[in-house]
């Protein structure tokens, strides 16, 4: 179990954060570049001293420089996995996954017996011998986990370890990893930014930005209620920012939506993009050259979100299409591909959103 | 300009004082061995100035690499070595074109170091041990002067480093780093206060010859002649004479 | 991995013929001028054979002490963050620029008898550097060191440190780190520079002549030896001496080249 207490002043962040990790617990770390997520793993290894704080693992203090207590990068229980696998060129992959063991004392034969019988699990006994060089992707970053490991750490981290993989093998070795991870008895902390590891093999994820903690929970929480636009656009729905009184929603930004349920103070809303409807004519009802969000009537009666806004980019993502509209609030829709040539959206233009109140799920800020 | 005079057969040094049979101009290159230095660098002006249309290079070094560098084909005009043997080595390989003439000699002197702090009075006091003496290789003239005057002294002496010519001999005793070594009266003399010298006996003492040629095939034969006459003749002999050097022994 | 044939390419090729005749040719001008037929005589005179004892030993001492003391120079100037880092390494490579000589005549200024080194070291210790094989070993460091500092630095700089963090976060000692990782990985460039610091100092001459001197079996090392012999007009012996100092140098070149292609 790690409790970790982190404040560290760099010349471009300033890091403070804190969490748990239980043993056998995975917690994914996401957030932008040059957020913090990477320091705070050098920082857990011991090789970036802390400023303030407190790391202690399994009972054991690691650091605490209140106390002026370090314990050297070595001697700490900690493995590492590597976006660029980092390992030994000059070493064969049975050597490498033995360095760990042999650094903290066992003797080479046993070492060696370990390390092959990790890399046979890992169907790589075939390569045993081989040097990274003459290796692929997803054999180096086997070998990687082989060695992170073997070892038995008591926490594991892993700094984006699959993003270097092409798509092919990452699906086959993601679920290497899962299944490695479920066995071990460790705390692990996976760094990545892509969603879909985040959601495959983390129990827990923490969002830091700024060098700051902005959002924690499950997977399924974090996604169904981001509290950043990071993790909006991670996701690809649009968060809002505003203020609730009841079903009206005022926006921070300016605008006014109507919500199907009620809230209170400083809300966010989340709205998928496929929830909004475009049209170049304006509803019924509405007077030419209004502004701003407006509930309007529609030929069934019930009441709508519109607004006017313009097309300020148009992106094909496969068999969607999504579509950026600049106004009050600015938002995305999502429409399907005839959409775009029976509405001419790729000549820009102004158009009409529409917004059904029951789209909208808001949450206090 | 000067073909006729290219052309004679003659190729005796003129007699001094007589007329050169053309106006020397152009480019002239000296080889003279290191104790020249001083003396050639003299002589070399007042050349210039008595025949304003010639410019003088001279190369010094070890009599024996000159004449290592003649005999493989170096542009010289004229060759004055510090001694008759290295003068042989090109006379043998047919490399002169004018017989050798003995313009002047030097004899050995032993160089301390300024103020004598060792206290060396003769040569039998090098024999000691204890003192750093420095001397030309024997390949070279000034070290076969060495070896000549040991042995008509009767002493061994071991010295700590055999120079490649004399200036190394000079450079080590000036800096304190050798305390005697043996080398010519005339760099004794050139040296000033800087060092000291030990006067050697006349009948431990060598004297060396050292003859001037003009070089077969020289790009200036007639600079070259001019310049030798020079050497020869009352000028130059007063700048050898002023800096310590002997008349031509016979 | 890029395998394969060169793709011939007629410029390449004229140009780097050129560059390798321009090499070869004078080897074959010393083979063809040596005196094959007194040959034995020669490189088995006192002469030649003092000159190549005491360049043999002079010159693996040089390699030694460079490796000594050039290394941990190296290490701080890839690895050390001090101010005057960029002085510092242009001190210590200006004997690559220096003409010999001139190396030679500070050296007798700074560890002569007279130097501001040489003379107290002398009072106390009464050891003296010139004219003697320790005044050598001097001379040769003083100008093949800087090629050992230059070509291990290059080697430390392009190193990927981020491999020590590795080790040290796989348990590694900071002893073990530099043993079995930092080692291994600078390993082709510390070869390197060491054939070309003993290769330096091997054919080392102007600075050797003027600190230590030239004594037969003292300090008359083999480059002392040919020039003493090309300027007293023995060419003969000045060919075959160059040809045995050739041949050694030789030897070790193609020996390192083998150990490193097979690697």
């Amino acid at each position: 179990m790690l409790d970790a207490d982190i404040q560290l002043r760099l010349s471009r962040l300033s890091l403070d954060v804190a969490f748990t990790v239980a043993a056998g617990e995975v917690l994914a770390l996401l957030g932008p570049n040059a957020s913090g997520k990477s320091t705070t793993l050098r920082a857990l290894t011991g090789l970036l001293p802390l400023d303030g704080g407190r790391v202690v693992l399994d009972g054991t203090v690691l650091e605490d420089p209140a106390q002026r207590v370090k314990v050297a990068p070595e001697k700490r229980p900690i493995a590492l996995m590597f976006q660029d696998y980092l390992l030994f060129p000059h070493l064969s992959a049975v050597e490498n996954v033995a360095f760990g063991l042999r650094c903290r004392g066992t003797d080479k034969k046993t070492a060696r017996e370990k390390a092959l019988q990790v890399l046979e699990r890992l169907d790589l006994a075939a390569a045993a011998e081989s040097r990274p060089g003459s290796m692929s992707g997803g054999q180096q970053q086997r070998v990687a986990m082989a060695r992170a490991l073997v070892t038995d750490p008591r926490l594991l981290l892993l700094d984006e370890p699959l993003a270097a993989l092409d798509v092919s093998v990452k699906t086959s070795v993601r679920r290497l990893l899962r299944d490695a991870l479920r066995q071990s008895s460790a705390a692990n902390i996976l760094v990545t930014h892509d969603l879909v590891d985040a959601v495959a093999l983390g129990d827990r994820m923490i969002i830091i930005e700024d060098g700051a903690i902005v959002q924690t929970g499950t997977p399924a929480e974090v996604t169904a209620r981001p509290r950043s636009s990071y993790v909006a656009d991670l996701t690809g729905v649009n968060l809002l920012r505003g203020t609730a009184h009841g079903t009206v929603l005022d926006l921070d930004g300016g605008g006014r939506l109507s919500c199907a349920s009620p809230g209170a103070g400083p809300s966010f809303a989340v709205i998928a993009p496929a929830a909004v409807a475009v049209s170049r004519e304006r509803p019924e009802g509405q007077a030419e050259g209004d502004a701003g969000g407006q509930t309007g009537g529609t030929p069934g009666g019930e009441e709508v979100n519109t607004w006017r806004g313009r097309v300020s980019a148009v992106d094909l993502m496969g068999d969607r299409v999504r579509v950026r509209i600049e106004g009050t609030p600015a938002i995305m829709a999502e429409v399907p591909p005839a959409a775009v040539d029976r509405l001419k959206l790729d000549e820009g233009g102004d158009l009409w959103a529409y917004l059904s109140p029951a789209a909208i799920t808001t949450y206090p800020r | 300009m000067a073909l006729g005079a290219c052309s004679s057969s003659t190729t005796t040094v003129a007699p001094a004082g007589a007329a050169a049979p053309a106006t020397p101009t152009g480019s002239l290159v000296v080889f003279a061995a290191t104790s020249l230095t001083d003396a050639f660098n003299k002589i070399g002006e007042e050349f210039k100035a008595a025949h304003p249309g010639v410019t003088v290079k001279f190369n010094y070094n070890g009599s024996s690499s000159l004449a290592t560098q003649i005999t493989q084909g170096a542009p010289a005009d004229v060759f004055a070595s510090a001694s008759p043997t290295n003068m042989k080595t090109v006379t043998d390989q047919n490399l002169a074109s004018t017989t050798p003439k003995i313009f002047t000699a030097n004899q050995g002197e032993i160089m301390v170091e300024a103020g004598n702090p060792s206290h060396i009075k003769s040569l039998s006091d090098l024999a000691n041990p204890a003192l750093k003496v420095v001397t030309c290789a024997p390949q070279v003239p000034c070290g076969a002067l060495a070896t000549q005057i040991f042995k008509n002294a009767g002493v061994t002496v071991k010295p700590v480093s055999q120079e490649q010519n004399v200036g190394g001999v000079v450079t080590k005793v000036t800096l304190g780093e050798a305390d005697a070594g043996i080398v010519y009266v005339t760099d004794v003399k050139a040296n000033g206060t800087k060092t000291a010298g030990v006067t050697i006996p006349a009948n431990e003492n060598n004297t060396t010859n050292y003859p001037i040629a003009e070089v077969k095939g020289a790009p200036n034969p007639t600079a070259a002649s001019a310049f030798i006459s020079f050497v020869l003749g009352s000028s130059g002999q007063q700048v050898l004479k002023s800096l310590g050097f002997l008349p031509p022994a016979s | 991995m890029l395998s394969g044939k060169l793709r011939f390419n007629p410029l390449t090729t004229v140009l780097a013929g050129l560059a390798a005749l321009f090499f070869i040719f004078p080897l074959i001008g010393l083979i063809t001028g040596a005196p094959w037929g007194h040959i034995t005589s020669v490189i088995t005179s006192r002469t030649a054979v003092q000159a190549l004892e005491l360049s043999i030993i002079a010159s693996l001492s040089s390699t030694a002490i460079a490796l000594l003391f050039g290394f941990p120079l190296a290490w701080l100037l890839a690895r050390g963050q001090f101010p005057g880092k960029g002085v510092l390494r242009g001190l210590t490579t200006l004997p690559m620029v220096l003409p010999p000589v001139v190396g030679g005549i500070a050296l007798l200024l700074a560890y002569g008898r007279r130097g501001f080194i040489g003379r107290p070291l002398e009072s106390a210790t009464g050891l003296t550097l010139p004219f003697s094989l320790a005044g050598v070993v001097v001379a040769e460091s003083f100008v093949a060191m800087p090629f050992f500092v230059i070509t291990v630095e290059s080697g430390l700089r392009s190193m990927n440190r981020r491999l020590e963090d590795a080790a040290r976060s796989l348990g590694a000692s900071r002893r073990t780190v530099f043993l079995r990782v930092t080692l291994p990985l600078i390993w082709p460039s510390l070869a390197a520079g060491t054939v070309l610091t003993w290769a330096r100092a091997l054919g080392e001459f102007g600075a050797t002549i003027t600190f230590a001197g030239n004594l037969p079996g003292v300090t008359q090392t083999m480059p002392l030896a040919i020039y003493i012999s090309q300027s007293s007009n023995m060419t003969d012996e000045a060919i075959a001496l160059s040809l045995i100092l050739v041949l050694v140098s030789l030897v070790v070149m193609v020996f390192r080249r083998d150990r490193s292609g097979a690697q």
